[in-house]
């Protein structure tokens, strides 16, 4: 049985008109101590996704469908009291923006310490030594516990947020765009001690960020997301090495590289769809660079790809659709 | 090459902590920078390097603590009168990193640009104006233009609102185009589109860009020449791909390293770095990035380390690196 198991979810934000649907059938599985990354341009629904799946979702959002089985236990129909019992102690978020996420005015061992005693019964030495252990975990020193987050840099405060989800040795750290505030010598020093970490605890851990390149050394899994869909999901190696869906291919040219010769890049022309008034067929179609004629008509499923999915019909495994104009 | 624009001993400070501590917090120190004419150059660095200063220096919202900056031979501290202020500032605008929140919500795209044009170009008529606010935004790639200027920006998305941002720039016929992290709110997918109309900017209406980034990556694709800023300094600067293929100072390698790349196999030596770039308050000598070096000698805890040349049109600040 998998850790995780996200089955067919659907989130819809309620609107005026139609409600836009933000997650169309998202399905995910992760296994234990496994790392699976989920890419993304803002709006394609990875974070409320996330959010869906940690039930922290609220109004106008809503899960309208499909299930998210935690450890065999469906998550979406479960009442917040039994969540309460698995939050923090069995699943943690380290959510996005540190410096919004941390409390201000209080201290960081403060915020440890709330953490810990709404979930457990602890005593004031076992609060500190644990609070301790943590810090140290995440190569900061413990005196910063006595600190408020605005004395410790934005990779420290990353880092501190990445130790409190650690407080209880959670098996699925739940991570929104931890590094996007951060430069990219401290992004690649949190990935690098994210990694040795998850080696050390064994948890499982789904990383949502927009810069596909970051999670390429260190998810095992990849879903690429667009427009609320999943448009391809495999191992992350077979993903990058090839690219089935047309998006996928497009946001990986859109990368320059500091390495190789220089060679102009184009990027992806126009920009995502309004998801209250999803097109027709293929979500991707107007951006294509390959599209067929029946792609604006016709929905693709998700088709396996050799180890991956695509949802491209140029993937369906029709012989006289099978050759890929270039 | 012509020189557009040149920096000497370009400083600023900021008084940190109360009205009496007397420290003080140096963002820029001792910048020598030139920018010449039709050139893209690059200022990379991290957060709190002191890159954005330097485009705040520029566009006149600071000014210098010491040093000067000289347009075209004459020194910015010369320009008291009003007309040579507003001259200036048409011919070096700014394009700011935040696109959702430079351009005012409660206007039309057009009130910007139109702005600029009666405060820049006295010399247009209202349907002078018109025309050339339609030709600014076509040449940044957004058609059709004279209806993309009917609507707000909520109308737009990010990255067609960086354009009008450039299309602000461009209504003034500028000489010089300061982008202070003009994509690093964009997406991925649409970012290489804002890289291409610079360079587009650069061919079509012969501007310098000074393009500030912290993405070295976007740096090597744009810039011909590129500048490494640490903690106030100028540690590197150079032609981009001799400055990138053969990076000198430590700090260079150290940034190269992080970048990812999907394309290179995973290098386990690297970025184990734990360091943070320095709050560079009353600094005594000594190079500014020793406490990270994986090179650093005892000279560089006393002596600060000055750009000097290691190849031609190449300089890096340090004293171990050849």
């Amino acid at each position: 049985m998998p850790l995780l198991d996200v089955q067919h979810l659907r989130v819809e934000y309620a609107t005026a008109g139609r409600p836009a649907v933000a997650v169309d059938d998202v399905s995910l599985t992760v296994g234990e101590g496994e790392f699976v990354g989920v890419v993304g341009e803002s709006g394609c629904g990875k974070s409320t996704m996330l959010f869906a799946v940690a039930r922290l979702l609220s109004p106008p959002a809503e899960i309208t469908h499909g299930s998210v089985e935690f450890r065999g236990q469906n998550l979406v129909t479960m009442a917040e009291k039994q969540l309460n019992l698995l939050r923090w102690r069995d699943f943690s978020v380290v959510m996005q923006s540190a410096m919004n996420a941390l409390n201000p005015v209080a201290t960081i061992g403060a915020q440890f310490a709330d953490a810990l005693t709404a979930h457990g019964k602890f005593t004031k030495a076992e609060i500190t030594e644990r609070s301790v252990e943590v810090l140290r975990m995440v190569g900061i020193d413990p005196i910063h516990l006595r600190s408020h987050p605005h004395q410790l840099s934005g990779g420290m405060r990353q880092r501190a947020m990445i130790a409190m989800a650690l407080l209880f040795t959670p098996d699925l750290v739940i991570m929104d765009e931890p590094t996007s505030a951060l430069d990219v010598v401290a992004q690649r020093a949190l990935m690098v001690q994210i990694r040795e970490l998850q080696a050390r605890l064994g948890f499982a851990v789904v990383f949502v960020t927009h810069d596909m390149s970051l999670v390429s050394h260190f998810s095992d899994q990849l879903l690429v997301m667009y427009a609320g869909q999943v448009v391809e999901s495999g191992p992350t190696r077979t993903v990058f090495d090839q690219p089935a869906h047309p998006y996928s291919r497009g946001l990986l040219d859109a990368f320059p590289s500091v390495r190789g010769p220089r060679v102009p890049l184009t990027g992806i022309p126009g920009s995502p769809p309004d998801l209250s008034r999803p097109a027709e067929g293929c979500r991707f179609q107007p951006r294509c660079p390959v599209a067929l004629p029946e792609c604006a008509t016709t929905r693709p499923p998700l088709y396996p790809v050799g180890p991956a999915q695509s949802r491209c019909l140029l993937n369906a495994p029709v012989e006289n659709n099978a050759e890929v104009p270039s | 090459m012509t020189e557009l624009l040149r920096t000497r001993g370009l400083t600023r400070h900021f008084k940190v902590g109360g009205t009496f501590s007397g420290r003080r917090l140096h963002a820029v120190d001792d910048v020598d920078l030139t920018i010449e004419e039709r050139e893209i150059i690059a200022l990379v660095g991290e957060s709190g390097s002191g890159k954005s200063t330097i485009a705040r220096l520029l566009a006149r919202v600071y000014e210098p603590t010491a040093g000067e900056i000289l347009y075209r031979g004459r020194s910015l501290a010369q320009l008291r009168r009003r007309k040579d202020l507003l001259a200036y500032r048409g011919d070096v605008p700014m394009v700011f990193q935040d696109p959702f929140s430079s351009l005012n919500p409660a206007y039309r795209v057009k009130h910007g640009i139109m702005r600029g044009l009666i405060l820049h170009r006295p010399d247009l008529d209202a349907a002078g104006r018109q025309a050339e606010a339609e030709r600014v935004v076509e040449a940044v790639g957004l058609h059709p233009a004279a209806e993309i200027l009917e609507r707000y920006p909520y109308e737009l998305s990010g990255g067609q609102r960086q354009r009008i941002g450039f299309a602000q720039a461009l209504a003034y016929r500028p000489k010089l185009i300061i982008a202070d992290e003009p994509v690093s709110m964009l997406d991925v997918s649409i970012r290489i589109g804002l890289l291409n109309l610079m360079a587009t900017l650069r061919e079509d209406a012969g501007v310098s860009i000074l393009y500030i980034t912290h993405d070295i990556a976007s740096a090597r694709y744009l810039s011909d020449r590129v500048a490494v800023m640490y903690g106030g300094h100028i540690v590197e600067a150079g032609p981009t791909e001799d400055v990138l293929g053969e990076p000198k100072h430590p700090y260079t390698q150290l940034l190269l390293s992080a970048v990812p790349d999907p394309r290179a196999p995973l290098d386990p030596d690297v970025a184990l770095d734990r360091g943070e770039p320095p709050r560079v308050v009353d600094p005594a000598p000594g190079c500014r990035f020793r406490a990270r070096c994986p090179l650093a000698i005892d000279r560089c805890d006393v002596e600060t380390p000055l750009l000097r040349d290691l190849a031609p049109r190449h300089q890096a600040a340090c004293h171990v690196a050849t």
